[in-house]
């Protein structure tokens, strides 16, 4: 958890709790900072208190320990009509007896903006998101991808400085979402607009934020930019959670020069880095990327533990090739292979032998 | 690839647009065989009686016709007097002629025993009237030309000329007068509509009267619905469960005894009286006068028409994404504005049907007015049953009536104009 008083934190989460009941808490001990004109995204499974963050956020909850600051303000005891900050809801919300231009303009009128400079407004808000011509229209006449929109332009139409997002493309087709995806951080770069973006799509995280909280069980586990998250996991969930993974269970033997040697649970020896092992003797997940696996001898280095695998499963995939592999009693074991003219197609049934990088293999808590 | 040209056909070579229409023709022709037992039974039971009904306001041959009970046959009466007023216009002084007329009409009366029946269609419009025809026809025989003289000697009353006014609209079996007397018209001697004397104006006070407490009780309803709907539909589920069921309880008790209980509660040695004056917030001479008034029935019908609206209210309030609200919030809106802006605009199709329902209910309201509502507090309604079951006037209670339904379409129309039928959402 990386946690930094920095002076151009924008916003603050500082020791925050939330509990619905009394009892059990939602939110534990959030520490949270981020500067001015980032994408920020929390990800983590239904439950895991990142809706709740959000909320306590944008004042629709109150938390019930800690303090919630933006741009150095204490925002606890502010309404949320009084905090400024943008909303896209995850069914859009959109007001359905109003037409667009009017849902555009609530916020405005809301204001006391007058009609000239708010009709500007709105024109230039739908020409950003490309629903110039929409503005007469009710939310019901249109389709799931321009509501979005809509919703995202109402969301900035009176320049909000932060602009929070709730799973706002989870009612979209893949496509749809993909361009979406790409659309709000070009926008949110264009702007410069702080964005807090809630989402259980890890893919969705990875592209479009600049940093990633994963969050599980009311913790955020790592908080880290989507690289870093992807290829350096700091524990078992975050490297289950976060993109495909093969984990194999075992013992540290020894820890030496940063590699840890772990012996599996039917013996075999391998080459990690430790991540959170320091002696021998501690239980590990050993977490390896599927196309970080190698079964070609050439490409690895002299010396370098290897496992007997046998193939189990051989999936086309176009692009890529994925392998099943029964590995040290572990049948769900997945390779990923590039499709390259020279790539070996392997047989179901055929016995070969892996290894990797140690550094590719992260020895994890148990 | 099919040639297009080519008509398509099903496998045994037909052609397939009349296969298609057959089969959908059957489809349609059992269909219409499961609604039938639904359709024949709302056409007997309903449809009929009050189209009989509605017939019974325009038509009435109380003067025109006999008919023997055991024999079914039928006889015309007063054919002489009609021919007379048939050739002479209203307004015209009835002659000698016009007399005799009448004594032949009479005669024939006490052949056919009929004079109570022809009597009681005056009587109608001319109160008083019925013993005069009993009285002539029984002496009918005896009568002698100069027929006049005779008349007026056996009662002055028949020289009236609002009798004769009476007697020339019922020579009609068609007529529109119960619909003048039902909003309080009458047609003077001369044939021109007046309004009734005063002391006999009562239908238009009391349509009046039905509208303005229909719309107060309406408002009402809505008034106390309107809170206790959205915490139905926002309260946690366990809890408005509870709720709910006490908002059905009431609903599914008989009416009967849920007006009788308010009779216990209001009357002025009732609970709410009793315990007011022993609050001493009351002198015990001075016990509020609750039942057997106005205040009776707009209390009691607002509790009984309640769940009419709230019903409506909760299931479009239940539909309402919470979402709407926390976007206005975010927005910049106060709570009272995003209220205002935002969730009440989306309830107005509950308040509609709930208004209408609630309002429909109450223009027709029986029950509970004549049992509570003394004689300040009756409504219509009371004076249809009225006349259906003690003056027995059944052509003026189905003008009473229709006009009533006429009134209720006509919010409904308008209703549809302002609003939109197809915004009414009733559960």
């Amino acid at each position: 958890m990386t946690t930094r008083a920095s002076n151009d934190a924008f916003v603050e989460f500082e020791r925050v709790q939330k509990s619905y009941d009394g009892e059990t808490l939602v939110v534990k001990d959030l520490n949270l900072t981020m500067p001015k004109g980032q994408f920020l995204t929390m990800l983590g499974p239904s439950g895991s208190g990142k809706t709740t963050c959000l909320m306590m956020l944008a004042g629709f909850e109150t938390a019930t320990h800690g303090e919630i600051k933006l741009d150095g303000r204490p925002i606890n005891n502010i309404p949320p009509h009084k905090r400024g900050i943008g909303m896209v809801f995850q069914n859009y919300a959109l007001f359905p007896h109003m037409t667009i231009a009017e849902n555009l303009a609530f916020p405005l009128e809301v204001r006391k903006i007058g009609k000239s400079d708010r009709e500007e407004k709105i024109k230039r808000a739908l020409d950003m998101v490309e629903m110039g011509r929409f503005g007469g229209r009710r939310p019901a006449q249109l389709s799931g991808g321009q509501q979005q929109r809509v919703a995202l332009a109402r969301a900035l139409v009176f320049e909000p400085e932060l602009v929070l997002m709730d799973e706002p493309l989870g009612a979209l087709d893949k496509q749809l979402r993909e361009k979406m995806q790409f659309e709000i951080t070009r926008l949110a770069h264009d702007l410069g607009i702080t964005v807090v973006y809630v989402t259980h799509d890890q893919t969705e995280a990875l592209t479009m934020s600049d940093r990633v909280a994963v969050f599980n069980d009311g913790v955020i586990q790592q908080l880290a930019p989507p690289d870093e998250l992807y290829e350096q996991p700091a524990n078992s969930f975050v490297a289950q959670f976060i993109g495909e993974n093969n984990t194999l269970e075992g013992e540290v033997m020894e820890v030496r020069d940063g590699i840890a040697v772990v012996r599996l649970d039917d013996g075999e020896l391998i080459d990690c880095k430790p991540v959170n092992v320091s002696k021998p003797g501690e239980r590990t997940r050993v977490s390896i990327r599927p196309e970080r696996v190698e079964f070609n001898k050439s490409r690895l280095k002299p010396g370098a533990h290897t496992l007997k695998a046998e193939v189990m499963e051989f999936i086309y995939m176009g692009d890529i090739f994925r392998t099943r592999l029964k590995v040290a009693g572990n049948d769900e074991f997945i390779i990923k292979t590039r499709n390259a003219p020279d790539q070996v197609r392997l047989e179901p049934g055929a016995q070969i032998e892996i290894g990797w990088l140690p550094e590719d293999c992260r020895a994890l808590d148990a | 690839m099919t040639d297009i040209a080519q008509p398509l056909t099903t496998a045994d070579g037909k052609p397939l647009k009349g296969a298609l229409m057959r089969a959908q023709a059957r489809a349609r022709r059992r269909a219409f065989l499961l609604v039938l037992p639904l359709l024949a039974f709302i056409l007997i039971t309903f449809v009929f009686p009050i189209g009989q009904m509605l017939y019974k306001s325009v038509y009435n041959e109380g003067f025109t016709w006999q008919e023997d009970v055991t024999t079914g046959d039928r006889t015309p009466i007063m054919t002489n007097l009609a021919a007379w007023f048939d050739a002479n216009p209203p307004g015209t002084e009835p002659n000698e002629e016009a007399y005799a007329a009448l004594a032949a009409d009479l005669v024939v009366l006490r052949e056919l025993k009929a004079p109570g029946q022809a009597g009681t269609r005056i009587n109608y419009e001319l109160s008083g009237s019925r013993s005069m025809f009993t009285k002539a026809a029984r002496s009918a025989n005896k009568l002698e030309p100069p027929y006049k003289e005779a008349l007026l000697d056996l009662d002055k009353d028949w020289g009236n000329p609002d009798l004769w006014q009476a007697m020339r609209g019922a020579s009609s079996s068609y007529t529109l007068n119960f619909y003048l007397a039902a909003i309080d018209r009458e047609r003077d001697a001369d044939g021109s509509i007046v309004m009734v004397p005063e002391n006999r104006q009562v239908y238009v006070k009391l349509f009046t009267r039905t509208l303005t407490l229909s719309l107060l009780i309406t408002f009402l309803t809505f008034v106390l619905a309107y809170p206790i709907a959205h915490l139905l539909a926002t309260l946690p589920l366990r809890h408005s469960n509870l709720l709910m069921i006490l908002v059905l309880l009431p609903f599914w008790t008989s009416l009967l005894v849920r007006t009788t209980s308010w009779m216990v509660l209001l009357q002025s040695q009732g609970v709410v009286n009793d315990a007011l004056v022993g609050m001493g917030l009351l002198g015990d001479d001075n016990r509020l006068q609750m039942m057997y008034n106005r205040t009776g029935t707009v209390i009691a019908m607002t509790h009984i028409l309640l769940p009419f609206m709230v019903l409506p209210l909760y299931s479009v309030m239940r539909m309402i994404n919470p979402s709407y609200v926390r976007a206005a919030r975010s927005l910049g809106a106060t709570s009272w504005t995003a209220f205002r802006r935002i969730y009440f605009p989306q309830t107005v199709p509950g308040i509609g049907a709930g208004a209408l329902l609630v309002f429909i209910l109450a223009v027709g309201y029986y029950i509970t007015p004549a049992l509570v509502g003394g004689a300040d507090g009756q409504l219509i309604s009371n004076l249809i049953a009225f006349h259906m079951q003690k003056s027995l006037n059944w052509s003026l209670a189905a003008a009473l009536a229709a006009l009533l339904l006429g009134g209720v379409l006509l919010l409904y129309w308008l209703y549809d104009k302002l609003v939109g039928i197809d915004n009414l959402k009733l559960g």
